[in-house]
């Protein structure tokens, strides 16, 4: 029998994700502990858990793994690590330990793994963190990631759910990553698309969460799996209205080109599956609509503020080198969660 | 009728294999899909409105699902005759090809002359713009005529052979007929047939590119 090859680069990344709307339906009927120092649980759709152990002091607890999406096991390495601190980073806390989850097939070459985390462990030092171990298992699949614990002050936790009325939306990071992850997998990507894209997802959200800290900071959430719109649904629950300017968002600008030749994901209709019914698309560009759509991997910061610090800040990020805006605000609740126009 | 079996692969692979074969199919084909996902029918009929088919799709058993998509044809542009019928879309890029014509491209002449200026040479180049049109690989599918525009569908008109021989080659020709008659040439009309202001206003709202000399 024909021993079937092992491809490294399948279509991983957060396109991997299981959908949000399989997800809430499991969840909801776990029961759930109740302690009163946990502050954060996974009731309230938010990145990470924070547990207060004193009055100063809470930890904030992640993990995230996935597939390959890039074919070179170093910068795999290296996005996957900067996709599971940013977990911490949209908290506002900072990283102190960190743990390698992988799996990995018995019959692949072992200097893979060894790049992959080579990579991963550059970017938990780059965070100021300590690689202190892991657990590793044998696989079909590549997947790596990590287990992260961060600190933070009890007091000053970023929730992902309290916009305030009249805020700015701040994006710090470039979108359709996942889009150009699967341009490059049939083969379709431009150099420039895919150096763009891979420079945003190892980028870590330390230092965007380092400058939004200097402000005052309503809301905070990273743009993962569920894509942009669906993170800022998560965001804005029943509560307020967001109105994106569809001209003000960063993009890799050969994302369109892709759109129109329909290299699209099940992650992407899976996101419209799960919040379509909530955004209104007003003169919008089918591109634009997948672009909002795209499952990002170590996608920036959503950062809800107001407009006057949202300004500031923005100068701030831009110093950053990567494409970021304001790309809307927070009204009073309309119809609709989200409109785009 | 082209079947692709594109079960066990992963989105966009699906979408990308429909794409070519709808590009390599003649007009009026059907093109369908076997996946093994809802998603991916999604995905293929997400992809079918995007270019302004219809698709029709239907589940076969646990994991298997098969999305018939039409090559756009004459007919199955505006209504699809069955299932589904999906929004056209009015998108920059659907370019779909049908013998050579542009689905969904239409020419509004809406003057006699191109342009602002000069009467003398608005004629002369709306002449030369009708002319170069003729020799286009990818013609408009339909060309629209009014106000003044309708001199240029008329006897004596210097465009009016360059009109037929679009014509010929399967251009709609359509003039307004209020336009005809308000400069007295219903008489005059040397190609294609008189139109309405609702017919105007619908193959305006339905294309995907319109060319306004």
């Amino acid at each position: 029998m024909e021993q079937e090859p092992i491809v490294f680069c399948k279509g991983g990344g957060c396109t991997a994700k299981l959908g949000p709307g399989a997800l809430s339906s499991v969840l909801s009927k776990i029961p759930k502990t109740e302690d009163p120092n946990l502050l954060i649980g996974y009731d309230s759709s938010d990145d990470a858990a924070v547990y207060k152990l004193t009055d100063e002091i809470a930890i904030v607890q992640t993990l995230d793994f996935f597939p390959p999406m890039v074919e070179d096991p170093y910068i795999f390495g290296q996005i996957a690590a900067a996709n599971a601190l940013s977990d911490v980073y949209a908290m506002g806390g900072e990283v102190k330990t960190a743990l390698n989850i992988v799996c990995f097939p018995e019959r692949m070459d072992l200097n893979i793994l060894g790049q992959i985390l080579q990579g991963g462990s550059e970017k938990v030092k780059e965070a100021g963190g300590v690689l202190a171990g892991g657990h590793s298992i044998a696989d079909d699949s590549v997947k790596y990631g990590l287990s992260v614990c961060g600190i933070i002050h009890p007091d000053q936790i970023y929730a992902n759910n309290t916009c305030q009325e009249g805020d700015a939306l701040l994006l710090t990071k470039p979108l359709g990553v996942g889009i150009v992850c699967t341009a490059q997998r049939v083969g379709a990507a431009s150099l420039e698309a895919m150096d763009q894209a891979v420079k945003s997802m190892s980028t870590l959200n330390r230092y965007a969460s380092e400058i939004i800290r200097k402000y005052r900071v309503h809301a905070c959430t990273d743009v993962t799996g569920f894509g942009f719109l669906g993170h800022l649904c998560e965001m804005l629950e029943d509560d307020y209205t967001a109105v994106v300017d569809k001209g003000r968002i960063p993009y890799i600008p050969e994302c369109p080109d892709y759109v129109e030749e329909f290299y699209l994901t099940a992650a992407a209709q899976r996101n419209r599956n799960h919040v379509q019914d909530k955004v209104e698309f007003i003169d919008c560009s089918f591109a634009v609509e997948e672009i909002l759509y795209d499952a990002q991997t170590s996608g920036g910061l959503l950062v809800s503020m107001s407009q006057e610090d949202a300004l500031k800040a923005l100068e701030e990020l831009k110093e950053l080198g990567l494409p970021c805006d304001i790309v809307g605000r927070v009204e009073k609740r309309q119809e609709k969660t989200v409109i785009v126009c | 009728m082209i079947t692709l079996d594109a079960r066990g692969k992963v989105c966009p692979l699906p979408v990308i294999e429909a794409k070519k074969a709808l590009e390599a199919a003649p007009a009026g084909e059907i093109v369908a899909v076997t996946v093994d996902n809802e998603i991916a029918v999604q995905n293929l009929q997400k992809m079918a409105a995007h270019k302004g088919l219809t698709s029709e799709a239907r589940q076969e058993g646990d994991q298997e699902f098969t999305v018939e998509i039409k090559v756009s044809g004459s007919e199955s542009q505006n209504k699809g005759q069955e299932g589904q019928t999906i929004a056209k879309s009015n998108q920059e890029d659907s370019v779909s090809l049908v013998e050579g014509r542009r689905t969904g491209m239409v020419v509004v002449l809406a003057s006699r002359c191109m342009g602002s200026g000069e009467e003398k040479l608005g004629k002369t180049l709306m002449k030369g713009f009708v002319y170069a049109l003729t020799q286009q690989d990818v013609l408009p599918e339909t060309v629209l005529l009014y106000n003044s525009g309708a001199y240029l569908s008329c006897k004596d008109s210097d465009s009016l052979e360059d009109l037929l021989l679009l014509e010929s080659r399967g251009v709609e020709i359509l003039t307004c007929g209020t336009c005809l008659n308000y400069y007295e040439l219903s008489e005059k009309l040397g190609v294609g047939t008189a139109t309405n202001m609702y017919e105007i206003v619908e193959k305006q709202t339905g294309a995907s590119l319109i060319i306004r000399p």
